[in-house]
């Protein structure tokens, strides 16, 4: 089963603290969505909200139109995946799968059948007979899984349940938690601090921070034209060049910045377009960087010496430093196939159609 | 250099088995005497006899009274640990006023004496007009055990089985479900550990016994009214089956307490 989530201005207040301030989300049924943030953002008490092991001090939770804000956990459509996994340590994994078709009154042997299947989805139906300490981390997850989809809830929450495991662990679950969420269809929200994870695994990411929701769309969307500011810097290395607008045309915007006059599509201006006069902060991702040389269509931005550089695999990180912005350290990922000269000049170019420009403080709005 | 290896050697070998003769020799003597051909538990030792083991187990007075000791062990037990466990449990996962104050009224009765407590008891049955009995032993029993029940209990709860009780919940189970399908049979170990611990407490305890008994007592009451008697292999014998008694569940304990352990 699924169904969709709407919440409504939910605010949670802990005595002198705003955890959460007016959060609004309409989450489509079958969507997987991710909640991404640093740690203390809100994401895990909104998840909490949305389970209904917290309250909100305003605000309403609406699970498939019907308000759920006052509905205890139990019965809720709603299962949490825990991060610590939070397996019943007596119980074999099989009675650990079973226990929420228990608690509905399903017979044993219904019960046992259907937790199999289960367990069989994700891989361990062979352990059934087994207990949680016999287990490893990755498998204590997927047993974990499969006891919350066991109940066939309308909506899972997941709350960092990848943190524990290992890099290479991790890709493989994430993998996994897509594929199961494809077949079964039930809307999945997903607490992580992880930007790679989010992007692996999300149909939509919610980036947070502070209490409030700093953006919200497509991973490729939500990494290339960012909202604000914050969003920008969290979901990876970004170069931040002050611009103050200068002039207006029809197309164009004209930003004078440290390398001189720029000219920027309006449709860079992702929260609102600037009048004349008013600063703004240009965002370039390091791999948006060439020399321009090596491309036709791309605009020049400056020369910029390589102060130093190392290999990564997919591409040469380099430092790089233009005598126009002395105090401007640039970061770019050039090609592979560069052969790179520390000291060296180039010059360095970009497809003006990449830049996003946002204000350099979020509007009060969002406050 | 060798000589120093082997003076040191029987030195760690006779501090040992000094340390060991020290603890266990009046046992030794009482289970050995308990054996004795003859009609006084001392030295020479005669030979070996098991009529005193045969008199014991024909004597109903002592009989019934291994019997009331079993009764009265196995149901204090089993009420200080179902006390202990509610109070650990409304203390761990519930906000309540003064919790610290509450945690020290608990298990203050640790640090009172067992005379005390007796005496206590003892004038508040005769004001409330409560017949001394069986009864009122295991009260006093459980006075005793309750706050050793509660601290071993209470020190195993965890914030993480918080989470576990949480799943159980958003699983579907009621308040009454997760405590009896979950955070019990999780705790069961330290649960049991407090269990046996409490049995073996009032199963030899003499003081609060002798004091809140009437016409039915206690083994270690009656072993005390055969003393009085006079030295005899007899009383050896029934010592020797009340340490054996306490070394099983000694034993039954530890097995309980090391596999709670080996889990974690």
């Amino acid at each position: 089963m699924t169904a969709d989530v709407r919440l409504q201005g939910i605010t949670k207040r802990f005595e002198d603290f705003t955890a959460l301030s007016d959060i609004c989300l309409d989450i489509e049924a079958g969507e997987f969505i991710v909640l991404l943030g640093p740690s203390g953002c809100g994401k895990s008490t909104l998840l909490s909200i949305i389970g209904g092991f917290l309250s909100p001090s305003a605000g309403r939770v609406l699970i498939g139109d019907k308000d759920m804000t006052d509905v205890p956990p139990s019965i809720r459509p709603t299962t949490t995946m825990f991060q610590d996994y939070a397996l019943f340590p007596h119980m074999t994994l099989r009675d650990n799968v079973a226990f929420g078709l228990r608690m509905r009154k399903l017979g044993r042997r219904e019960r046992a059948l259907k937790a199999d299947e289960f367990l069989d989805l994700v891989g361990m139906k062979a352990s059934a007979a087994r207990k949680p300490h016999e287990l490893s981390g990755g498998q204590r997850q997927r047993v974990a899984l499969a006891r919350a989809l066991a109940v066939n809830p309308d909506l899972l929450l997941l709350d960092e349940p990848l943190g524990a495991l290992d890099m290479k662990l991790r890709r493989q679950m994430q993998d996994e938690l897509k594929s199961i969420q494809r077949e079964i269809g039930t809307t999945f929200i997903h607490v992580t601090h992880d930007q790679e994870e989010a992007m692996a695994i999300a149909d939509r990411i919610v980036v947070m921070n502070d209490g409030v929701i700093e953006g919200c769309g497509e991973p490729s969307d939500i990494y290339m034209r960012p909202q604000s500011i914050f969003t920008a810097g969290f979901m990876g290395e970004v170069n931040f060049i002050a611009g103050k607008v200068v002039g207006e045309d029809a197309p164009q915007i004209d930003i004078e910045t440290c390398f001189g006059l720029t000219r920027i599509p309006r449709a860079a201006f992702r929260a609102g377009i600037p009048t004349k006069g008013e600063s703004t902060m240009l965002c370039i991702r390091p791999e948006q960087l060439h020399p321009s040389s090596e491309h036709s269509g791309y605009t020049d931005l400056c020369q910029a010496k390589i102060i130093d550089g190392a290999f990564f695999g997919t591409h040469f990180r380099c430092h790089l430093q233009a005598p126009a912005a002395p105090e401007l350290v640039l970061v770019a990922h050039l090609p592979q196939s560069t052969h790179l000269h520390v000291g060296e000049t180039i010059d360095l170019g970009l497809n003006l159609a990449d830049i996003v420009a946002l204000p350099p403080k979020p509007p009060a709005a969002e406050l | 250099m060798n000589l120093r290896r082997v003076l040191s050697e029987t030195f760690s070998w006779s501090y040992f088995a000094a340390i060991y003769a020290f603890i266990f020799l009046p046992v030794a003597v009482l289970v050995l005497f308990s054996f004795q051909d003859g009609r006084l538990p001392i030295p020479p030792f005669n030979g070996v006899t098991l009529k005193w083991y045969g008199e014991v187990f024909g004597d109903s007075r002592l009989m019934s009274a291994l019997g009331n000791s079993l009764k009265v062990a196995f149901l204090s037990s089993l009420m200080a640990c179902l006390l202990g466990f509610c109070a650990a449990y409304g203390l761990a996962r519930f906000r309540l006023p003064a919790t610290a104050l509450q945690r020290v009224l608990l298990t203050a009765p640790l640090t009172v004496s067992y005379l005390i407590i007796a005496l206590g008891l003892l004038v508040l049955f005769n004001w409330l007009g409560v017949r001394l009995s069986l009864w009122t032993v295991g009260i006093g029993h459980v006075v005793i055990n309750l706050p050793l029940c509660f601290a071993i209990i209470y020190a195993s709860m965890g914030e993480h089985q918080r989470n576990i009780e949480r799943a159980a919940q958003d699983l579907g189970a009621n308040s009454l479900q997760v405590v009896l399908l979950v955070t019990a049979p999780m705790l069961m170990p330290s649960i049991l550990a407090a269990f046996f611990l409490s049995l073996t407490f009032s199963w030899d305890e003499f003081i609060i016994s002798f004091l809140l008994s009437r016409f039915d007592v206690t083994l270690p009451v009656e072993i005390w009214s055969l003393l009085r008697s006079g030295l005899n292999p007899k009383t050896n014998a029934i010592g020797s089956i009340v340490f054996l008694a306490s070394t099983v569940l000694l034993v039954v304990l530890e097995i309980f307490v090391f596999r709670a352990r080996s889990q974690k």
